[in-house]
């Protein structure tokens, strides 16, 4: 098995309005359920992280941006680590993710072994 | 009580508090002394009782009598002089007046060091959990191959090879350092863990012995729990956990030993105390930073230990598998979780999930999608409840497997 990395990305509009409890546990769901049904399955290797709108981006030359969303319009929202025979078969998994019922989109890349790393 | 009956439950009750006790005295590579003591004080007891008549106090006869035996051995033993008195930094003159400490402090503080030693990780968890059942319960090489439904003999080598184990890797019995008790607490939780669904799930037709098993692990478990050093949240999680599971106890099983599932349990038979206890433990569980298996198999006991099916139930017994299973994976944990997912999220959503889960040759796998498709497709069904059968080894799922196909079949 090889292991590969779910970017989660979509467009942030920093005007939204922030969402209630409610609103964010029914958001919660059908991830929960998604990354339940991956591991279901055996195939996560991590459940990673999500991560917060606010953001840095350092440039050569001490140029610091706020935000990651300057020059590019989606942002990384988080990731995950799955296990997966080919790309093929990861890409499938990737299936059903919910970000993608927002127009966001899954990148799914195959991490380097640690034994290729040397 | 008469000597007849009176005898084997005192066997069972204090036949391991002496033997701790001595064994923390004598050292694990002396082992066969202690047991050889505490044997010879419950044949002298079998043998004088019936006679003379019981004394007053039996416990504190067979306590007196073990002792002075455990001392004789200790004058008479020229290992004593050359090998334990020395370390124990006494005067190797004759007579030592070395004191048997039985009250209850020592031997609960003799069994939880034994528990450590045990629960060694250089042990198999095969011979901690024989280990455990023998020197710390107090169970018989039979009744252990009884549990396991294996031979006598095969458990009297796994026991002798594991004492063995334990002299040539000179485990102390002692607690661990205080920074290695949690990662010490690891193995100690799974064993107990694994002792208790010995008893819980055993193929064993012998109900009385199997609920002993549980019983044996819980007891274990408060003790670890009531002690300031051992105690941590995951082991009040654990404790917990067997409490709910232990209070469906007399509504799994009929008079005939055969197992009742869940959905046909008698829910006014499931004992109220103990889910209050559970209830009470799992509060207390709650103390620390981490979430553990133990907190989330917890969680999903308790939201069991509600028989109405209601949205709010399966919601949460849902995404609990969904934690559960990111924290560690199992067959039964991933099967569990789709079925939750039917209860929660529908029937046809879970078809398409179960069958990705790869698990074709696990009996349950069959029973989930038999269960799955009984409404859409009762075909279907029934040739998923044959490959159960024929996939199931255990006696008890064979019968409750055979019952379901006669009746799905009469259905058709």
């Amino acid at each position: 098995m090889k292991e590969f990395l779910f970017v989660f990305r979509r467009a942030i509009d920093s005007n939204e309005p922030p969402q209630s409890p409610e609103q964010i546990q029914a958001m919660m769901k059908p991830w929960q359920d998604w990354i339940g049904s991956i591991a279901a399955q055996n195939k996560l290797s991590s459940s990673g992280n999500r991560l917060t709108n606010e953001g840095r981006v350092i440039k050569p030359g001490k140029v610091i941006t706020d935000g990651p969303y300057v020059d590019i319009k989606e942002a990384v929202g988080g990731y995950i680590i799955v296990k997966a025979n080919t790309l093929d078969e990861a890409a499938a998994l990737a299936d059903g993710c919910p970000i993608l019922h927002v127009g966001g989109t899954v990148e799914v890349r195959m991490i380097v072994p640690m034994e290729d790393n040397n | 009580m008469e000597p007849q009956q009176l005898i084997p439950h005192l066997f069972r009750t204090e036949y391991r508090k002496i033997i701790a006790v001595l064994c923390k005295m004598f050292g694990l590579e002396h082992i066969a002394i202690a047991e050889d003591i505490v044997s010879e004080t419950f044949l002298l007891a079998a043998e004088t009782w019936g006679l003379k008549g019981l004394p007053k106090n039996p416990t504190a006869w067979l306590y007196t009598v073990s002792k002075n035996k455990a001392l004789d051995h200790l004058r008479r033993d020229t290992l004593f002089q050359t090998k334990i008195a020395p370390e124990l930094n006494q005067s190797d003159e004759g007579h030592p007046d070395t004191d048997i400490d039985l009250s209850n402090k020592n031997i609960v503080d003799s069994q939880l060091q034994m528990l450590f030693a045990i629960c060694h990780p250089s042990i198999s968890t095969e011979a901690q959990i024989g280990l455990a059942l023998n020197i710390l319960c107090g169970f018989g090489a039979e009744e252990i191959a009884d549990a396991f439904l294996t031979g006598k003999e095969t458990i009297y080598k796994r026991l002798t090879r594991a004492k063995e184990k334990l002299r040539t890797e000179k485990i102390k019995i002692e607690l661990p350092p205080p920074g290695d008790i949690e990662s010490r607490l690891e193995t100690v939780l799974s064993t107990l863990y694994l002792l208790f669904s010995e008893g819980y799930y055993s193929a064993s037709q012998n109900t009385v012995l199997r609920k002993d098993l549980c019983i044996e692990a819980m007891r274990l478990m408060v003790m670890l729990t009531d002690h300031p050093l051992t105690c941590t949240p995951s082991g009040y999680a654990l404790l917990s956990l067997m409490c709910f599971h232990a209070s469906r106890f007399e509504a799994r099983t009929n008079q005939d030993g055969e197992i009742i599932l869940y959905e046909d349990q008698d829910a006014s038979l499931w004992d109220k105390e103990l889910i209050a206890q559970g209830v009470d433990f799992l509060n207390r569980s709650s103390g620390g930073r981490q979430v553990t298996k133990y907190h989330l198999e917890a969680a999903i006991a308790y939201w069991h230990t509600h028989k109405e099916d209601t949205a709010e139930k399966w919601e949460n017994i849902l995404q609990l598998y969904n934690r559960l299973l990111q924290i560690e994976y199992s067959p039964i944990a991933a099967l569990n979780r789709t079925y939750a997912l039917s209860k929660a999220n529908g029937k046809q959503e879970a078809i398409v999930e179960a069958e990705k889960l790869g698990l074709d040759s696990n009996h349950f796998y069959h029973s989930l999608l038999a269960n799955l498709y009984e409404d859409s497709n009762p075909v279907k069904a029934l040739d998923h409840l044959r490959k159960a059968w024929t996939l199931a080894r255990n006696t008890n799922d064979k019968v409750l497997l055979a019952k379901k196909i006669s009746s799905a079949t009469a259905r058709q």
